[in-house]
């Protein structure tokens, strides 16, 4: 798939609570064929600050309005200045950028998701869905005001819920609930992204019951596409760039995983 | 119609602008962006005698106005690079630089050696000057007699263009490059990184794996520039110049203080087109200035 350098327009900023918004950026042609699990590098300035381009994951596309979706959590300057961007204004994006998911055409699919990592698992959601899989979401956060609207989610399939603090469905972490405990052994693929802790937590439990699991990886890199590799993982093969090889990776890939 | 050609001590780029090793893969990387046969030359990924699998995760840190990274010259070897790279980006109509480099003049001088007879291999880029290996690189670059003898050595064996990478950790560049020139060196490219480090304040732990990197973007354009003026008021051979170019008003400035040709390097990770906007920035520069070879811009800084 050709990867291009292309300037968006942003037609939506829709603030979802206090930490999350999605952006919606439309392409003035037809957008390429994006897969669940993909990103984009997006220049937020290429200023003194924020010199170098943020890698983002793809939420969620509209192939009739041309637009991609992302989901962003305001962490620091680059996603500060994305909260900031209103309706017309332009952004400069690489895309489309890693590999992706693996979209069975059955069984059970479990996807979890922790904090601003519930980012592709939605259009993940909808393309097993649509390729004869079942999905099952699992989405973590700290709290009920930082967690996504679940009625998207709702209509492709069941939703499981822990919050920390317990505002929300079970209280505790993803793998207190129990889609992670006594429903693991119903599914045959667990896809999962968020922070590395609890994907490390998720693939544990994976193995353990022994079902393939793959991980969505974001090490920081400098160019997304290859070249300057900064962001390797340790790889049963050597050294992988998880933007390109990646950011998904079977854990019986990974080395310590 | 403007000349943009210029000529390395008998090699013609088409035009100034090539890229850094270590920023643009093996070309093919790019190939999705931009016509690789568009740019004066490409300098590949550096390469050494043996596989390095380079240094842990994490290998960069942003900074103000760069960044910093200790790659560790990871790269698949010498011989990997001719059997399976070399066949399949021989074809590019630019000058294929491969960048050298190694822990011991040996293995400098062997695989120079193993370059020699590929056809389509202009040149190398003898890699003095990295700062992210721990056994060798930068130790041959920052010491006159260690720069002049693996120049020499490798002088010796290899037939072609021999550009040789400098580095900025020094106490005095023009001694070094004046070194390198009385060994055989048909030119010099410079500045290699500065060498730098980044802590987290709140992790209190270092940004990198190997606490110190190589710094690199518009944060060392000035010291690049700098040093670029002074060799070239120090040697006869041509200078590539390097060091934070992000457009072509930067790859002009350094022409200005003596560079014939210019590598691009970090700024291609922000934008992979670059290097091609940086040509025709050149060619829209010269004809405002009524400039019809790129040539004259070459150490034309004017100082009143």
């Amino acid at each position: 798939m050709k990867k291009k350098v292309e300037v968006f327009t942003v037609t939506k900023n829709r603030r979802i609570n206090q930490e999350y918004l999605i952006l919606h950026v439309a392409s003035e042609t037809s957008l390429p064929e994006i897969l669940p699990g993909q990103f984009v590098e997006i220049k937020v300035e290429n200023g003194p600050n924020t010199f170098l381009r943020r890698p983002i994951s793809i939420h969620e596309v509209d192939n009739d309005k041309n637009e991609i979706l992302l989901l962003i959590q305001e962490v620091g300057e680059g996603t500060r200045l994305m909260a900031e961007l209103k309706p017309g204004d332009k952004l400069d994006m690489i895309y489309p950028l890693g590999n992706q998911f693996s979209i069975p055409n059955k069984g059970n699919v479990l996807l979890v998701g922790g904090g601003v990592g519930v980012a592709p698992l939605l259009m993940l959601g909808r393309f097993l869905k649509a390729n004869g899989a079942t999905p099952h979401f699992l989405l973590g956060a700290r709290s009920e005001n930082i967690l996504m609207d679940l009625t998207d989610y709702k209509k492709i399939g069941d939703v499981g819920v822990t919050t920390e603090d317990g505002s929300l469905g079970v209280k505790g972490f993803v793998t207190d609930h129990p889609l992670m405990k006594e429903g693991l052994a119903n599914m045959d693929l667990v896809c999962t992204c968020g922070p590395d802790p609890m994907m490390r937590a998720v693939a544990a439990a994976a193995k353990s019951a022994n079902i393939k699991c793959e991980v969505s990886l974001e090490n920081m890199m400098a160019c997304g596409f290859g070249a300057c590799l900064c962001c390797v993982v340790d790889t049963k093969e050597g050294n992988k760039c998880t933007c390109t090889e990646g950011p998904v990776f079977d854990i019986n890939e990974l080395k310590g995983w | 119609m403007v000349n943009l050609a210029v000529d390395i001590n008998g090699y013609s780029l088409k035009n100034p602008v090539m890229t850094a090793s270590g920023t643009f893969g093996f070309g093919e990387e790019y190939e999705d962006f931009i016509n690789i046969d568009d740019l004066g030359g490409i300098v590949v990924k550096g390469t050494t005698l043996h596989h390095r699998e380079g240094n842990a995760y994490p290998r960069m840190a942003e900074t103000p106005a760069g960044m910093l990274n200790a790659v560790g010259l990871q790269n698949k070897g010498v011989d990997y690079f001719i059997n399976n790279i070399y066949p399949r980006i021989k074809h590019y109509n630019t000058g294929i630089f491969v960048n050298v480099s190694g822990s011991a003049i040996e293995d400098y001088v062997e695989t120079a050696e193993k370059l020699n007879d590929l056809e389509n291999i202009p040149g190398i880029e003898l890699n003095i000057s990295c700062p992210n290996v721990k056994e060798g690189g930068m130790s041959f670059g920052v010491h006159c007699p260690s720069a002049v003898a693996v120049t020499e050595a490798v002088r010796k064996v290899y037939k072609k263009h021999l550009m040789v990478k400098l580095s900025p950790n020094v106490t005095d560049v023009t001694e070094i490059a004046k070194g390198v020139e009385g060994a055989g060196a048909d030119s010099v490219s410079l500045i290699n990184t500065l060498l730098g480090m980044a802590i987290n304040a709140e992790k209190r732990r270092p940004e990198l794996s190997t606490i110190t990197g190589g710094l690199s973007g518009p944060c060392i354009k000035p010291v690049a520039l700098r040093m670029v003026w002074q060799v070239y008021n120090a040697v006869k051979v041509p200078i590539i110049g390097m060091g934070g170019i992000m457009n072509a008003t930067d790859a002009i400035e350094f022409m200005l203080a003596g560079a014939t040709a210019i590598q691009v390097g970090t700024a291609n990770f922000i934008d992979p087109t670059i290097t091609v906007k940086i040509v025709d920035g050149i060619k829209d520069y010269m004809n405002r200035h009524s400039i019809t070879d790129v040539n004259n811009l070459i150490g034309g800084m004017i100082v009143d």
